[in-house]
């Protein structure tokens, strides 16, 4: 059982491919050896910035021979099809047999493969890994027509089994495979053979190599943290760093530096993003102060003077940096403090999106939107404003226009100083200020204070941003919330307003996660509020926009009104955004393990009908709107707007009480009764559907209990008045729960009833009366949830 | 290694000069016209089109009049110099050549610590692209490194190898120097010591003011729009003269392109293009940029004719 090692040695690999670069090259070859009859015991990947290294041990020294039948057509066959049957199986006519068959003479190919050694399969899998690589970016060198990720120049190929190790045969592009590699650039450039894995590990690492980039990262966290302990100091830990610091290096070095005092009064986001991002260098913190007081950096070779020339030209440039970041941040502070003004007016030159106007016009719609929504969330709505009106204000800075990453971490700190130094420009809130006693501003809660909430404001200059991502938290200064969800409203609405829609896998301007984020917002914070009614008023304040940006008057032509892009905010636009959010909800509940339907039967409902021939229409209606689920018809989009809407429950806007519903569903469907409640309920659906279809009646008027027969049909009347009295109330106050509950009582009277009782009795006025009997119980339990919704 | 360290700006440029002149390569001299980066130069833009063999090496001074900082920032100017070398085929020790220049001009890999770190550059005027690093000595970009793969919207075949040396912040660092215009340009034991800012301070202050107040803005535009004209003019041009000689005027129409860059720049640094001009700025200048590739590789320099 041989062992096989592979070497790709190049010029420096980026750090951030190296580690799909190492899955790739595993799964492909192993998969590929195993496609032609190999087996193996273990393979393991590894990389260095100048290597990518693929270690299989116990490989099958050959593949066993292969025979492969296959049945083709009858003799009988026209030309073509033989002719085909050929080319699939590679014989010539004369190697076919000819068998007898069921239906008469056949052809059969009987194809032999004989067993090949592993050398050979080898080299050919690891040519076309090697051709077909997957590298994010790739390129070609020289006057050679080989691509890989940086210019390839030497390959390693051997397998080693007791005998002895024995090069695999294989040329690409002019570089023949060998058995030998070079160590560290400078510390060990010379070239060596080796003859296994071991000894390979082994040579490398005596020449300044540490293969592993598991072990380099472990001992660059071990040195960063006992050199920082030493000066006693913390590192600010990071994964995402630290992977790339051990792709930049083969034989770490770890070095660690102070800060100069004169930068120690930047913003700590500021020190570290800068070092993060210009220098790779880890941050440590000092744990008595917070403050970030030194670094660590990581240099790929060992010195003379151990390090001291590397770390003297890392701290210069690190103070070069650092000059430029206080030069930002005082000239930065100077702005906010004298108002802003500089900056909100820049926002008029930065363009958000042509059709959409520029930044200035957006913060004034989400200022106006966050007013609207600040009651909603419990905010301030003079507060939610003015956060509003400033909270972009950093996006022209001098700081964020170097590090955009700081963009709202800078918001905040220059929202700070504006609010210490600038009043307040609300009147009502002039007046407050002036008068400096307790809080008896128009419209202020009493003891909520005299002035504005200075911290709300600033925090939510940070926080308007957030969630930024799935795995992000989710803001609840409730001035924040509303911020926020101003901002991605005016986003979603003004997007829907230029028809520029997420489609497929494309979402350029991240639509999803705007809207994700609102319903994280709506949730998380437990927020009751109509998303109907701020899709129409932002809406038509983003169709504002737009139609001012894109609608001219062509004089020169025919002094006709042109629109090149016609926006557009209607009712039709409400519903699809709405639908939209429907469709993210889903997602997102998913994940929380909220099944598909239970969703959808907490969003819509099967509305009474009143006639058969609605009926039919409607499930016409049904049939199509299913279709379009499964995207087998394409409808005018309108057309299923209609169709969307037509089912909603007008209450499916409301996302936190959607949400209630479908979680107090999906506890109800765990239990027992829950369970069988449901089954009772689609029987009694079925039957009731299926007499509606065969009458051509709808049974909605009413059973009478004087016609009920038995004890079962009589106290099935009874429980259905208790539950409809339980019902009402509790759906009325929200509390879905019990209404369940009181559904749930059904449970043993409906069993109870289809047991003992014949739903179609010979007496026609009974079998009516128990029909809407049934509907009844249909009217009862779908006044909850929309049970036809639900699966099994 | 026991290179001695150089003791001026000057010196570094010589020694590279030496240094690659010594490698085979052809020591050129800057071209004579504003460029924002070494890059412009024919030499490099247009002789990494086609199949012929080059090897190039040259001073290249560039102007990136948004950087004009009145000479007060100790790094950032909007004249300064760039050190290009581009070597077609790229040869299969280039960065071992590359690291040996590093070596002639004072920098000893056995005390330093250098890196080549992922940057792939690419060039939205020129419509060129190419995969790279960015390289560090002890944490400090002090090169270049890309491996050509597109100029002009063409494929590079075979592939330049392109290396750029930001001279004076390479220089400041070999030299030990924080604020560029305290580097000695000659020798510091000169009769005549003469330092960066002796030479650039005030041509760094006048071009400042020029670049953001005074250039003439309506002037820059027609002169952009002229150069532009100029170059679809030349390229439309017959293919044979008036004797009758075949002669595309590549090089010509190129010095039309290079113009309209520059001259875009200046009017950027006037703050006159707003965001979404830019872009459409951009693509004027590239689509001559590609006019002006799609002539030359129709030449016997361009490999387009059998020489």
């Amino acid at each position: 059982m041989p062992d096989l090692l592979i070497e790709l040695f190049s010029e420096e690999i980026p750090a951030r491919m190296q580690g799909k670069a190492r899955d790739d090259l595993k799964k492909l070859v192993t998969d590929g050896l195993v496609e032609a009859g190999l087996t193996y015991a273990g393979a393991h990947a590894l990389s260095t910035p100048r290597r990518l290294v693929l270690a299989i041990e116990g490989l099958t020294g050959e593949s066993r021979s292969q025979r492969e039948e296959r049945k083709g057509p009858s003799t009988a066959a026209p030309e073509q099809a033989v002719q085909g049957f050929l080319r699939a199986t590679g014989l010539t006519m004369e190697q076919l047999e000819v068998r007898d068959d069921k239906k008469g003479q056949v052809y059969f190919a009987v194809i032999e493969k004989p067993g090949r050694e592993a050398a050979e399969i080898v080299a050919e899998v690891l040519e076309t890994t090697i051709r077909a690589f997957p590298w994010p970016k790739s390129m070609r060198w020289g006057a050679g027509s080989l691509r890989w990720v940086r210019p390839l120049h030497s390959i390693l190929c051997l397998l080693t089994d007791e005998n002895g190790a024995e090069v695999v045969p294989l040329t690409i592009d002019g570089i023949a495979a060998g058995n030998s590699t070079r160590g560290h650039r400078f510390l060990a450039p010379d070239s060596f053979a080796v003859s296994s894995f071991d000894d390979y590990a082994a040579k490398l690492k005596r020449a300044f190599v540490m293969l592993d980039p598991a072990e380099r990262a472990d001992q660059i966290w071990n040195d960063a943290t006992n050199a920082a302990f030493a000066a006693g100091l913390e590192v600010v830990e990071d994964k995402g760093l630290l992977t790339e610091v051990a792709g930049l290096v083969e034989w770490p070095v770890v070095l660690m530096g102070k800060i100069d005092e004169t930068f120690l009064g930047l913003p700590p986001e500021v020190l570290q993003t800068s070092m993060r991002e210009h220098q790779k260098f880890f941050s440590c913190r000092n744990p008595k102060t917070g403050r970030i007081e030194g670094f660590i950096t990581v240099a790929n070779t060992e010195t003379a003077d151990h390090g001291a020339t590397i770390l003297k030209g890392n701290q210069k440039v690190l103070s070069a940096r650092l000059s430029d970041a206080k030069f930002f941040w005082e000239n930065d502070l100077r702005v906010a403090r004298a108002g802003m003004d500089e900056w909100l007016d820049g926002l008029n030159a930065v363009t958000f999106h042509n059709k959409l106007g520029s930044q200035a016009d957006r913060v004034g719609r989400i200022a106006a939107l966050a007013r609207e929504i600040a009651p909603l969330v419990g905010a301030d709505a003079e507060d939610a404003a003015e956060a509003a009106r400033i909270a972009k204000a950093d996006l022209r800075s001098q700081m964020v226009g170097e590090f955009p990453e700081l963009q709202g971490v800078m918001g905040r700190y220059y929202a700070q100083e504006y609010l210490k130094t600038t009043p307040p420009r609300s009147p009502n809130r002039g007046l407050d200020d002036a008068a400096g006693g307790p809080g008896s501003g128009p419209g202020r809660a009493p003891g909520s204070g005299p002035g504005r909430d200075v911290s709300a404001i600033a925090d939510a200059a940070r926080d308007h941003w957030r969630p930024k991502g799935e795995s992000d938290s989710v803001p609840t200064e409730p001035v924040s919330v509303a911020v926020a969800l101003a901002d991605k409203i005016d986003t979603l609405t003004g997007f829907w307003a230029i028809d520029e829609k997420p489609t497929g896998s494309k979402d350029p301007f991240a639509l999803r996660r705007a809207a994700l984020g609102v319903i994280r917002l709506v949730l998380g914070n437990g927020v009751r509020l109509r998303l109907r009614g701020l899709f129409e008023v932002a809406g038509h304040r983003c169709f504002d926009a737009a139609y001012s940006k894109t609608m001219h008057f062509d004089v020169s032509e025919s002094g006709k009104l042109t629109n090149p892009i016609e926006p557009k905010f209607d009712p039709a636009s409400v519903r699809d955004l709405l639908a939209f959010f429907h469709d993210r909800l889903k997602v997102h509940l998913r994940d929380q393990g909220i099944r598909h339907d239970v969703i959808d039967a907490s969003l819509f409902q099967t509305a009474a009908i009143s006639s058969a021939h609605k009926r039919k229409t409607v499930s016409a209606l049904n049939a199509r709107l299913e279709a379009l689920d499964v995207g087998a018809v394409s409808l005018p989009s309108s057309d299923k707007e209609m169709l969307y809407e037509s089912k909603l429950r007008p209450d499916a806007d409301d996302l936190t009480l959607l949400v209630k519903r479908a979680e107090a569903l999906a506890a109800f469907l765990k239990t027992d009764d829950g369970e069988n409640l449901l089954q009772g309920f689609k029987r009694a659906n079925n039957i009731l559907t299926q007499a509606e279809e065969k009458d051509g009646v709808e049974y909605s008027y009413g059973a009478d209990p004087k016609f009920a027969e038995g004890a079962e049909e009589r106290q099935l009347f009874a429980a259905l008045d208790t539950a409809e009295a339980a019902i009402a109330p509790a759906m009325q106050a929200e509390d879905f729960a019990e209404a369940m509950t009181a559904m749930a009582a059904l449970r043993a009277p409906i069993d109870a009833f289809f047991e003992a009782v014949q739903v179609n009795s010979d007496n026609e006025i009974v079998r009516r009366n128990r029909l809407n009997l049934l509907s009844r119980i249909r009217q009862i339990c779908l006044s909850v949830a929309d049970l036809t919704k639900l699966e099994g | 290694m026991t290179t001695t360290q150089p003791r001026s700006f000057q010196e570094i440029i010589l020694r590279l000069q030496t240094y690659w002149a010594g490698k085979g390569c052809a020591v050129l001299q800057p071209y004579d016209m504003e460029v924002g980066a070494g890059t412009f130069h024919p030499a490099t833009t247009l002789r990494a089109l086609g199949s012929k063999p080059w090897a190039a090496a040259y001073v290249q001074p560039s102007r990136r009049p948004t950087d004009g900082r009145y000479g007060e920032n100790p790094n950032r100017l909007q004249h300064y110099y760039q050190y290009q070398v581009l070597i077609k085929p790229s040869p299969p020790d280039l960065q071992a050549l590359y690291l040996g220049s590093l070596a002639a001009i004072g920098i000893d890999a056995s005390l330093h610590d250098i890196r080549f770190v992922e940057d792939d550059w690419e060039s939205p005027t020129l419509g060129a692209w190419g995969l790279g690093w960015e390289v560090w000595c002890d944490g400090m970009e002090v090169s270049q490194f890309t491996y050509f793969q597109q100029v002009g919207g063409h494929d590079c075949h075979p592939v330049s190898g392109e290396l750029t040396y930001g001279l004076e912040r390479l220089a400041m660092y070999v030299l030990g120097i924080d604020h560029v215009m305290q580097m000695p340009f000659n020798d510091p034991q000169s009769p005549i010591p003469l330092t960066y800012g002796d030479i650039f301070r005030q041509t760094e202050q006048e071009y400042s003011r020029w670049n953001f107040d005074q250039a003439d803005t309506d002037m820059l535009l027609k002169h952009f729009e002229d150069a532009e004209a100029e170059c679809e003019r030349i390229l439309a041009a017959p293919a044979k003269d008036k004797a009758g000689r075949a002669i595309i005027m590549a090089h010509p129409a190129y010095d039309q392109c290079i113009k309209a860059s520059h001259l875009f720049n200046l009017l950027d640094a006037r703050g006159v293009i707003s965001v979404t001009e830019r872009q459409a700025y951009i693509g004027r200048v590239r689509a001559l940029a590609k006019k002006c590739a799609d002539a030359f590789v129709t030449t016997e320099a361009g490999g387009g004719v059998a020489a």
